[in-house]
C-alpha cells in the first residue's frame, strides 16, 4: 500500500472514531452503577449493570408524578415520528399535485404562501405559536404535538420537484385512456413516487422523533412525554439533585432515544441519501 | 408547471385546502401575532397591553446583554459552520478516494445524523462533566480546571464541539454526493494535467464543488442559528444565567422564563428579518457568481 493511501485511511479512521467514541462512552456509562461512575469517572471498559440500567430506563416509573416509564415515552416518540411523517407526506403530496397538475388561477399565490413557510423555522415564532395552540386548547394532546409541526412546506417542495421530473406524456396517456385526475393520482403518480415517499418518510420520521423544543412546551403532562423531551427532565433533575445522579440510567435512556432513528438511517442509507440530496438541492 | 394539465375547478382547491389551513393557523397567524405584539408592552399577569411603538426594538438594540448574545451567536455560527464544513470536506475527499472500505466509512460517518441535538447534548454533558467527564480529566491533565456550565468559555467550547459533531454527517453526505457526481473524464483530464493532488483539488475539484459548498454554507448557518437549540438547552443545564446562548435561545428564555412577551416578539421579528435577508442574499447575490457544471 502506498503511503498516501495509509494517510487517507488514518484520516478516515480518526473521523470515524470522532463520531463513534462519544456514543461508545455513553454505552459503557450505561453499564456501570452511579457510585462507580461518580468515583472513577467515565471509563472505556464495561461494567455489570448494563441490563439493570436499561431495565430501569425502560420500565421504572419516574418523573415528577412517578407515572412515566421509558416504554411510554418510546411509544409517544413513535406516535410523533410516524404521525408527523405520514401527515407530512399526505398533506404535501396532494398540495404538490394540485400545484403541478392543475391550471389554477391563484396557483402563484398558493405557491408563495406555501413556500414562504420553508424560510422561517418554528423556533423563530415559538412564543406566539404556543399562545395560539393554547388558545385553541390543544396543549397536552397529540394533535397539538404533531399538527403545528406540519406547518412547513419542505415536503411540498420535495414532491413538487419530483412531479416536475415525471414525463408529461403520462398525463396525456392517462387522459386518452379516459382516466380522471383522481385515478391518475392514485393509479399512476403514487406508485411512481414510491421510492421518493420512502425517502421522505425516513427523513421526516427522524425529524419528528428528534423534536425537542415544541414537545417541551406543548406537553406538560408526563404521560405525553417523548424520549427526547424526557431528556430535559433528566437535565433538570441533574441540576437540582443533591444525591448522586443516576448516570447509567440516563445514558441508557439516551441510547434508547437514539436507537430507532439511527437504525432506520443505517438500514435505509441509500434511500435516505437519495431523499436528502435530491430534495434539499 | 406542466404543459398538459387537468382542468377541474374544485378538486385542486380541495387538495390545497388542508395545507393552507394548517400553515394559516400555525404559521401565518403566529407570525402575524409576533409582529403585532412586538409593538406592544404586555402586562406579565395578562391584564391587557399597551401600544409602545418601536420601544421594544429600541430596548433590544440598546441592551448590552442582547448585543452580547448577538456577538456570541455570530461567533458561534461562524465557527460551527466553518469547522463542520472543513472537517466533512476533508473526510468526504478521503472517502471518495479510497477504494477499500468506502461503504463502511460512509456508514460510520453518517449515522450520527439521526442523533437528536438534545440527546447529543446530554452525551456532551457527560463527557464535559466536572466530576466524571473524560474531557474534563484531559484538561485537568493539561493543568486546566474545566468547568461546564460555570465558565462562559468552557460552556461555549462544549456547545461548539457537540454542534459540529452532529452536523458533520449532513455535510459529509452532500460533499460525497457532489464529488461522486463529477464526471470521470473530468477527473482523468485533471489527473493528466496536474499530477499534484493538492493543487488538483483546489484548482479543479473545489470549484466544481462550489454550488454544493454554497448550498451547505446556507444550510449550516441556518442549522447553527436554529437547530442547535437542543444542544444549548442541555449544556447550560437549565441554568442559562452567565452561560453563553444564541439569539434563538434568548427568544425562548425571555418569552417563557422572563414573561417578556413584547421583547421576545421583537426578537422573533428580528430573527425573521435575518432569515429573510439570508435567503435573499442566497438567491440574488451569491448564486449568480457560481458556475454550475
Amino acid at each position: 500500500m502506498k503511503l498516501s493511501t495509509i494517510a487517507d485511511h488514518a484520516i478516515l479512521i480518526a473521523g470515524a472514531l470522532f463520531m463513534l467514541v462519544p456514543v461508545y462512552l455513553a454505552l459503557t456509562t450505561a453499564s456501570h452503577d452511579a457510585v462507580h461512575i461518580q468515583r472513577e469517572g467515565l471509563s472505556f471498559g464495561f461494567g455489570d449493570d448494563l441490563v439493570k440500567n436499561f431495565d430501569a430506563a425502560l420500565f421504572a416509573e419516574g418523573g415528577f408524578t412517578g407515572a412515566i416509564t421509558g416504554t411510554t415515552m418510546l411509544m409517544n416518540s413513535f406516535i410523533l415520528g410516524v404521525g408527523f411523517a405520514v401527515g407530512k407526506i399526505v398533506l404535501s403530496m396532494i398540495a404538490a399535485y394540485a400545484i403541478v397538475y392543475f391550471r389554477l388561477r391563484f396557483a402563484t399565490f398558493a405557491f408563495w404562501a406555501i413556500f414562504t413557510t420553508i424560510l422561517l423555522p418554528l423556533e423563530v415564532r415559538i412564543v406566539p405559536s404556543y399562545e395560539v395552540i393554547q388558545g385553541i386548547g390543544l396543549t397536552n394532546t397529540y394533535t397539538g404535538l404533531i399538527v403545528p409541526l406540519l406547518a412547513s412546506a419542505t415536503g411540498t417542495f420535495f414532491f413538487r420537484q419530483f412531479f416536475l421530473s415525471v414525463p408529461d406524456e403520462l398525463v396525456e396517456a392517462a387522459r386518452i385512456d379516459g382516466a380522471g385526475p383522481v385515478k391518475f393520482f392514485i393509479d399512476i403518480l403514487v406508485p411512481l413516487s414510491r421510492t421518493m415517499i420512502a425517502a421522505i418518510f425516513i427523513i421526516m420520521f427522524v425529524y419528528g422523533w428528534n423534536q425537542y423544543l415544541w414537545p417541551t412546551l406543548i406537553t406538560t403532562e408526563e404521560g405525553l412525554f417523548t424520549l427526547v423531551r424526557g431528556i430535559r427532565q433528566i437535565i433538570q433533575a441533574m441540576a437540582e439533585g443533591s444525591q448522586i445522579p443516576e448516570y447509567g440510567r440516563m445514558m441508557a435512556l439516551a441510547i434508547i432515544a437514539m436507537l430507532p432513528p439511527v437504525a432506520i438511517v443505517i438500514l435505509f442509507q441509500s434511500w435516505f441519501v437519495k431523499g436528502l440530496v435530491e430534495s434539499e438541492k | 408547471m406542466k404543459r398538459s394539465q387537468f382542468s377541474h375547478k374544485s378538486l385542486p382547491i380541495l387538495l390545497l385546502v388542508p395545507q393552507l389551513i394548517i400553515i394559516g393557523v400555525f404559521f401565518y397567524w403566529p407570525a402575524w401575532r409576533a409582529l403585532h405584539s412586538s409593538f406592544y408592552l404586555e402586562d406579565p399577569f395578562g391584564f391587557g397591553s399597551q401600544f409602545v411603538g418601536m420601544a421594544n426594538y429600541t430596548r433590544l438594540f440598546t441592551s448590552a446583554e442582547y448585543m452580547k448574545v448577538a456577538r456570541f451567536t455570530l461567533f458561534f455560527t461562524a465557527l460551527v459552520t466553518f469547522l463542520a464544513l472543513a472537517i466533512s470536506l476533508l473526510l468526504a475527499v478521503k472517502a471518495d478516494k479510497v477504494i477499500r472500505g468506502a461503504k463502511t466509512y460512509r456508514t460510520l460517518l453518517m449515522w450520527v445524523y439521526a442523533v437528536a441535538p438534545p440527546v447529543a447534548g446530554l452525551v456532551g454533558v457527560m463527557l464535559f462533566d466536572q466530576n466524571i467527564g473524560i474531557i474534563t480529566e484531559f484538561f485537568a491533565f493539561l493543568g486546566y480546571d474545566y468547568r461546564l456550565g460555570v465558565s462562559y468559555a468552557d460552556t461555549a467550547l462544549a456547545m461548539i464541539v457537540v454542534s459540529v459533531w452532529i452536523q458533520i454527517p449532513v455535510n459529509f453526505i452532500f460533499f460525497l454526493s457532489g464529488l461522486q457526481s463529477i464526471p470521470r473524464h473530468v477527473r482523468e483530464a485533471a489527473m493528466i494535467d496536474n499530477p499534484s493532488g493538492f493543487r488538483r483539488f483546489w484548482e479543479v475539484t473545489f470549484p466544481l464543488l462550489a454550488p454544493t459548498t454554497f448550498f451547505l454554507v446556507v444550510i449550516n448557518i441556518t442549522y447553527s442559528l436554529f437547530d442547535t437549540f437542543g444542544v444549548i438547552d442541555t449544556l447550560v443545564k437549565n441554568n442559562p444565567a452567565s452561560n453563553p446562548m444564541t439569539l434563538v435561545y434568548k427568544v425562548f428564555v425571555d418569552g417563557f422564563r422572563g414573561n417578556d412577551i413584547g421583547g421576545s416578539s421583537a426578537q422573533s421579528v428580528v430573527l425573521m428579518v435575518l432569515v429573510l435577508a439570508l435567503t435573499i442574499f442566497q438567491f440574488r447575490l451569491l448564486e449568480r457568481r457560481i458556475h454550475y457544471a
